[in-house]
């Protein structure tokens, strides 16, 4: 018989636990707390506690299952909001009331909906992991593949027929080395187990944000890794949000973990709302939210990145494109660094354990482009897109050194841009992305061959104002040749007028990748105008006082499709306004 | 074990086997529970009171909430009670005044209780919150114009020593108002640590202003233990939730200062040779303040609300210190005072740049303010803003130098601060006032500067087509 001898937090050491392995779930006490084991040392287990240990006394029992931390992975994932442990909060709402108590246990996924479920394979078919078997509409948008768990390979011996059927139901019976094995709508797995794949492919699409800075010049590919570090107030999360509306995924997993009750809130309220601009359809019916607030217990925050990571590898399985948020990793690396303080390790950074680094790793590691399992051949990709709250917005610290060791997208969120209402505030001259080169060719491609140059030319342009600046800073902005003054006031322009988005502007919050492109390219034909015209001894000030200057201003608001007719016009009107002007000097 | 609380009650250890700072620790006990509440009684007879921090086999260490002075080894005794913390509560609490560990000290008789509340609370389920998106006028214009607040919303209040953030304080509780309605609402003032003149502050102020039959008031005064300051703000949460989430009141929580809670939480770690964060403050730090912090909110068909706003002062104005940070991260904005526009003499010198509502976009707008409301201060940050940068151009290389733009925004600056920040200690400006001096203002730049306001708004507010 196994009993808790020490209680210190959401830490629990118990005895008489010989024979349970490491991240063996157990329930603890007498309410049946859930909890995990993570360190063992001869009889005695150290167990995290996914719920308040208050009240728990040294003696109470504890009961090993047998079985490590999994997730249920089946039709009914899709618009749920779960906690850390994929415990879906309305259920436990309609148990318990509106505050979370202790020790109710619930099925992860609805037990009592039926799922219209089509066979796809016939008896006596020999099949691999990873193969679909059926398909059940799970939502208006998802075609939810029912796919023969990883590991199981051998002859399907029975297939249900089509109709209504329960997650629970046997659907399917595959005899495994003679063995038979029973298949479910849904099957377990462990969260903290990658879930296996074919093979990794190069990231060579775009995962599209519809965000301007971000598609533009930092852009992420599909089963990419990014990550946004900023101080509090520059927009971390409206930028998650953001992302989690307009990505071009077909699912999206949105992990708040360790954030504002509020936050989630938010999200639960206005998705239902929003129309994914692709498809028409709400946004909730490919959203996924994992909800472990920051007043929930500190281990589950630990589990629930993994939870996340696990139900997003379940579709990508299918063939889907997911993008997962993570809002904030920074929290999670507190939580490990709480656990690890009260299991009295010898700490590194800070504070924080020395595998910090390690497991930051390992979680976007398990992003990417892959061939899936199963004889036909299906692609499908993670990508993983995580905040991180340096603490003093202090770009040093372990978490985010940690973190752009293994990503290839930073996203630097700058204070002094959030100050000033500068919105999205990443900063271009911080910021990077490793895809650039990777994906010039599908851009070029799919958008036009010159897309790459317009990138690059604003970048430098941006660059350029930065050095002039710092000039201005010392003597004063008079002091400055007409072609500067000239890059100034186009750099403005192209901050202003193309790199802010107003994320909750109806028009503006989401750009279609070719509205980027007409924009970028008015701003530079502007630019191309303007410069021979100051060689040719028009002031700067005069040009910037061509009324057009307000009409290129003001795309940002005019709808996708009208973009491209609207774009011509100013382009013959820069043409006409700027031979106008030299009509003007010469006479 | 030993099931029966009375029995359990009735076993007094007098077994310490060490004491350190406000920690002792018990040996050859039964059985402790995690988080129990502690009798503790001196060899003179005297009774303390501390919760269970860690419990194993035949021992527990124990905080105790209001030190370890004059506790011995030999004679003093424990006694375990077999509960969590917990409130007698009633709507006779409004009124009422409480020391930082939940005694009376008004002299009033006791609270007749209708129910026991554990004073950590639970956690809200976040699918159960409302989004807090109604409007909150405080009259105040840097507040209501650019960092609005809304009901159920946590706004702390970043502060120096030295700056007015108690009167502000003052004035956001007398002028605080959802517009249109007349609903009951009560104050929830938490004192942590705080000198007896600024608790005398605030209570004649409430008193003054009728407010005080609708407070109840914990007063943790800065000679008070300073474990007892872990209990102040739990207290005044619990009182505020049972107010907002049974009563169907509309509670504003005032804790200040919630540096001094921050204090005597690494207080206790250090005295448990816990593994420190940053600046010697527990790794918990975060979860800690957010379990208090995020008691504030809505819930969905429930009236009530709690709105929570705590005053940290930031120790040598440094924003990144780790209380103060933490607290911006977990809050939902924050206003920041400004020891340079205090010394300008402008009262309340809220630093409009760095303050931020976060909450701000649902409470403005048609049917909340007005539709101009988020254009309007859109484009006097960015003036603002720019302003501010030309002004520090302006102290390099001069005034003249500047050019015809930068010195319209430097005119901007001077007089958003003179006339539009700054305003008096009891002047109400409405929602209406705010939004047209900020018009007032901007008009001063010429309308092609103006592009974060929508065409249609322009015209519609812009000073220069009213008067047509």
């Amino acid at each position: 018989m196994a009993n808790i001898i020490k209680i210190a937090g959401p830490v629990v050491t118990a005895n008489g636990m010989f024979g349970c392995q490491m991240y063996e779930v157990v329930k603890v006490g007498e309410e049946r707390l859930i909890g995990e084991i993570i360190r063992l040392q001869g009889d005695k287990a150290i167990i995290q506690v996914y719920e308040e240990t208050s009240g728990l006394r040294p003696g109470e029992p504890v009961e090993p299952t047998g079985s490590l931390l999994s997730v249920e992975l089946g039709p009914g994932l899709i618009g749920q909001i779960y906690d850390g442990i994929q415990r879906p909060l309305p259920e436990i709402r309609s148990k318990i009331g509106d505050f979370i108590k202790r020790g109710v246990s619930t099925y992860s996924l609805p037990r009592n909906i039926n799922w219209y479920f089509i066979p796809k394979i016939k008896k006596n078919e020999k099949i691999e992991a990873g193969d679909i078997i059926a398909t059940v509409k799970e939502t208006e948008l998802l075609e939810h593949y029912i796919l023969v768990p990883p590991n199981i390979n051998g002859k399907l011996v029975y297939i249900a027929p089509e109709g209504e059927y329960k997650v629970d139901t046997t659907i399917a019976i595959i005899e495994v080395n003679g063995k038979k094995v029973e298949l479910q709508l849904f099957h377990r797995w462990p969260v903290r187990v990658p879930r296996p794949f074919k093979s990794k492919l190069p990231p060579t699409v775009p995962l599209l944000t519809g965000q301007r800075i971000i598609d533009t010049l930092f852009p992420i590919a599909k089963g990419g890794t990014a990550a946004i570090p900023g101080g509090f107030g520059t927009g971390k999360t409206v930028m998650q949000h953001q992302l989690a509306k307009w990505t071009d995924a077909n699912i999206i997993v949105y992990v708040g973990c360790g954030e504002r009750g509020n936050e989630m809130t938010e999200v639960l309220e206005s998705f239902p709302e929003l129309k994914d601009p692709r498809t028409g359809r709400p946004l909730m019916e490919r959203t996924v939210l994992i909800a472990n607030t920051s007043n929930m217990p500190v281990a589950a925050r630990e589990a629930s990145i993994y939870t996340g990571i696990t139900i997003a590898e379940y579709y990508r399985d299918m063939g889907y494109d997911i993008a997962l948020m993570a809002d904030s990793t920074s929290r999670w690396a507190e939580a490990l660094r709480e656990i690890s303080g009260r299991l009295e390790e010898m700490p590194g950074e800070e504070g924080f354990p020395p595998y910090l680094g390690a497991r930051l790793a390992e979680f976007y590691e398990r992003a990417g482009r892959v061939v899936t399992l199963g004889r036909e051949y299906r692609t499908g990709s993670v990508s993983i897109i995580g905040a991180v709250s340096p603490p003093g917005g202090d770009f040093s610290e372990p978490v985010v050194q940690s973190t752009l060791r293994v990503v290839k997208v930073f996203w630097a969120l700058d204070t002094a841009l959030a100050y000033r209402r500068h919105f999205p505030a990443i900063n271009w001259l911080l910021s990077y992305s490793l895809y650039n080169e990777i994906l010039d060719p599908w851009f070029k491609s799919n958008i036009a061959e010159e897309w790459p140059k317009l990138r690059a030319e604003a970048m430098s342009l941006l660059q350029k104002e930065d050095e002039l600046k710092e000039i201005v800073r010392l003597v004063g902005p008079d002091a400055l040749p007409e072609s500067d003054k000239l890059v100034l006031e186009i750099s403005r322009m192209i901050r202003e007028d193309y790199l802010m988005q107003h994320a909750y502007h109806p028009v503006d919050s989401f750009c279609s990748l070719q509205k980027m492109y007409w924009m970028i390219r008015v701003i530079l034909l502007f630019y191309k105008y303007a410069n021979d015209a100051v060689t040719k001894g028009i002031s700067t000030s005069r040009i910037i006082s061509l009324p057009l200057r307000d009409d290129i201003a003001r795309l940002k608001i005019v709808p996708s499709e009208k973009i491209p007719t609207i774009c011509r016009e100013i382009e013959d009107k820069i043409k006409n306004d700027f031979i106008q002007l030299y009509k003007e000097v010469e006479s | 074990m030993i099931r029966s609380p009375l029995l359990k009650r009735s076993i007094s250890y007098r077994t310490i086997s060490e004491i350190s700072g406000p920690i002792l620790i018990v040996k050859n006990i039964f059985d402790a529970a995690y988080g129990e509440i502690v009798e503790i009684e001196t060899g003179f007879g005297e009774k303390r009171t501390g919760t269970v921090l860690e419990t194993g086999e035949g021992y527990a260490i124990i905080q105790v909430f209001e030190g370890t002075r004059g506790l011995d080894i030999k004679t003093s005794s424990v006694r375990f009670l077999g509960e969590t913390v917990k409130i007698p509560i009633s709507n006779d609490v409004l009124g009422r005044i409480f020391d930082g560990k939940g005694k009376l000290i008004d002299g009033g008789p006791p609270i007749i209780a209708d129910e026991y509340l554990d004073i950590h609370g639970s956690p809200i389920n976040p699918s159960a919150r409302a989004y807090p998106r109604e409007f909150i006028e405080t009259g105040i214009s840097a507040i209501d114009g650019m960092n609005t607040l809304s009901r159920g919303q946590k706004l702390p209040l970043f502060t120096g020593s030295g700056l007015p953030h108690n009167l502000l304080a003052a004035q956001i509780v007398r002028q605080a108002k959802v517009l249109g309605k007349e609903e009951s609402f009560a104050v929830v003032f938490a004192a942590i640590g705080v000198t007896t003149e600024e608790a005398m502050f605030f209570m004649s102020d409430f008193k003054e202003h009728g407010a005080l039959e609708r407070t109840t008031a914990f007063i943790n005064l800065a000679n008070a233990p300073a474990i007892e300051r872990l209990l102040t703000p739990k207290l005044a949460l619990t009182v505020a939730e049972y107010l907002a989430f049974r009563q169907d009141m509309h509670v504003l929580v005032i804790i200040s200062d919630m540096l001094n809670y921050g204090e005597a939480l690494r207080e206790i770690s250090a005295a448990r040779n816990e593994v420190p964060g940053r600046r010697g403050y527990p790794g918990y730090l975060y979860t800690d303040l957010a379990t208090n912090y995020e008691r504030a909110g809505r819930i969905i068909n429930r009236k009530g609300s709690i709105t929570l706003m705590p005053i940290v002062t930031m120790p040598g104005d440094d924003i990144t210190h780790p209380v103060i940070d933490l607290t911006g991260y977990i809050t939902e904005g924050q206003i920041i005072l400004s020891r340079a526009l205090h010394r300008k003499g402008i009262y309340p010198p809220i630093d409009v740049l760095p303050s931020l509502s976060r909450l701000m976009k649902e409470a403005i707008g048609r049917g909340r303010t007005r539709e101009d409301h988020r254009y309007v201060s859109d484009q006097a940050y960015y003036a603002y803003a720019e302003g501010i940068d030309n002004r520090g151009l302006a102290a390099v290389i001069g005034e003249e130098a500047l050019s015809e733009r930068d010195k319209l925004y430097l005119k901007f600056a001077d007089r958003f601060e003179r006339e539009f920040v700054n305003q008096g200690l009891y002047e109400d400006r409405s929602i209406e006032k705010t939004l047209d001096l900020l018009w007032n203002l901007i008009s001063d730049l010429p309308e092609s500067e103006l592009k974060r306001i929508d065409p249609e708004i322009m015209r519609k507010y812009h000073p220069k087509y009213m008067l047509k």
